[in-house]
C-alpha cells in the first residue's frame, strides 16, 4: 500500500509564457535531455499511482480516484477483509500507428491502490460510479459501525 | 503582534489573486494530416472546459468541482485545483478546423493541417 503518494511537483502559479512550449523546441528538447528527465517525464520509472481521496460521513466510506481517460470495464473494485482494492489497466492505444510523439506524459500501464477502512463496511452495498475520468466507491457501513446517540438520561 | 498579522492577511489576499492551476498531462503527436493533442483533466466535464486561441497559441482551461459530500477527510491526494496549459501551435495548422472532444476527463484536440502545407504527391506527366 502506498502510505504517501508521490507527488510531482506541477502546482506552480500559472505565467503565461512560462508554460509556452513551441513544438520545435519540443523536439529539440526530446533529444537534448538526459534520459533520466525523460523517464521521469514519461511516467516509465515511476509508474502510475493516482491520486486518491477518502471521506468518510456517518453512513459511508467515500474513495474518490483519478482516472482520466479508462474503459469502465478495465476498472476493478474489490473488498477484502476491510480493504478496499483499486486496479486497472490503461492500454496504450496503438490507433495513430506511424505518427511523431512530441510529448508523451499520460501513463499507460497498471495500477493498484489499497486503502484499508477503519472501521468494517457491508460487502453487498458497495457501489461504483465512473465519470468525468473519477471513479466514485461508496461503501456503506455496517450498522455496528455507524456511530450512535445515547441518551443520558439524568436522574 | 499586530504588524504580524496584517502582513499574514496581505499574504493571503496575494494568493486568492494568482489562482493556482495544474498542469494536465498530455501527449502530443502528428500525423500527416495535423496534430493530435491528448490532455488529462479529470473531473473536468465539457461544460467546465475553454479553449483560447490567441494567434497561434492555444490555451486549454478546464474547471471540475469535487463532490465529496460533507464527510470528514480520511486521505486527501487529489488536488483542488483546476487545469490550465498553454501551447504554441504550428503555423501550418489551420486553427479554423480545430476540434476538441471530452471524453471520461481526457481532452482530445485535433489541429489540422492547412491543406496547401500537407505534403502532396505530384504526378509527373511524360
Amino acid at each position: 500500500m502506498n502510505v504517501i503518494r508521490w507527488q510531482r511537483p506541477f502546482l506552480t502559479p500559472w505565467q503565461s509564457f512560462g508554460r509556452l512550449s513551441d513544438l520545435r523546441t519540443e523536439i529539440d528538447r526530446l533529444f537534448e535531455s538526459p534520459l533520466a528527465e525523460l523517464a521521469g517525464s514519461s511516467g516509465l520509472l515511476s509508474g502510475w499511482t493516482p491520486a486518491l481521496d477518502v471521506f468518510e460521513d456517518n453512513d459511508n466510506f467515500v474513495v474518490t480516484v483519478e482516472l482520466p481517460g479508462m474503459k469502465k470495464e478495465d476498472i476493478e473494485v474489490s473488498l477484502h477483509e476491510g480493504a478496499v482494492s483499486i486496479s486497472g489497466e490503461r492500454k496504450s492505444e496503438t490507433k495513430h500507428e506511424g505518427a511523431e510523439v512530441y510529448r508523451a506524459e499520460r501513463y499507460v500501464g497498471r495500477f493498484h491502490r489499497t486503502v484499508t477502512l477503519p472501521s468494517p463496511v457491508a460487502p453487498d452495498k458497495v457501489k461504483a460510479h465512473y465519470k468525468d475520468g473519477v471513479l466514485t466507491v461508496t461503501l456503506a457501513k455496517t450498522e455496528e459501525a455507524k456511530p450512535k446517540q445515547i441518551d443520558v438520561s439524568v436522574g | 503582534m499586530k504588524s504580524t498579522l496584517q502582513k499574514d492577511s496581505s499574504k493571503t489576499n496575494q494568493r486568492e489573486q494568482t489562482e493556482q492551476f495544474l498542469a494536465p498531462e498530455v501527449n502530443i503527436f502528428e500525423t500527416k494530416d495535423g496534430y493530435v493533442l491528448e490532455a488529462e483533466m479529470p473531473g473536468v466535464n465539457k461544460d467546465g472546459l475553454e479553449i483560447t486561441l490567441e494567434g497561434t497559441e492555444i490555451t486549454i482551461t478546464g474547471r471540475r468541482t469535487f463532490n465529496c459530500g460533507s464527510g470528514e477527510p480520511l486521505l486527501r491526494e487529489r488536488r483542488v485545483a483546476d487545469f490550465r496549459r498553454a501551447f504554441e501551435l504550428d503555423p501550418a495548422i489551420d486553427t479554423s478546423k480545430i476540434s476538441a472532444r471530452m471524453n471520461q476527463g481526457v481532452l482530445t484536440l485535433n489541429l489540422p493541417k492547412s491543406e496547401r502545407i500537407k505534403p502532396r504527391k505530384i504526378v509527373v506527366n511524360d
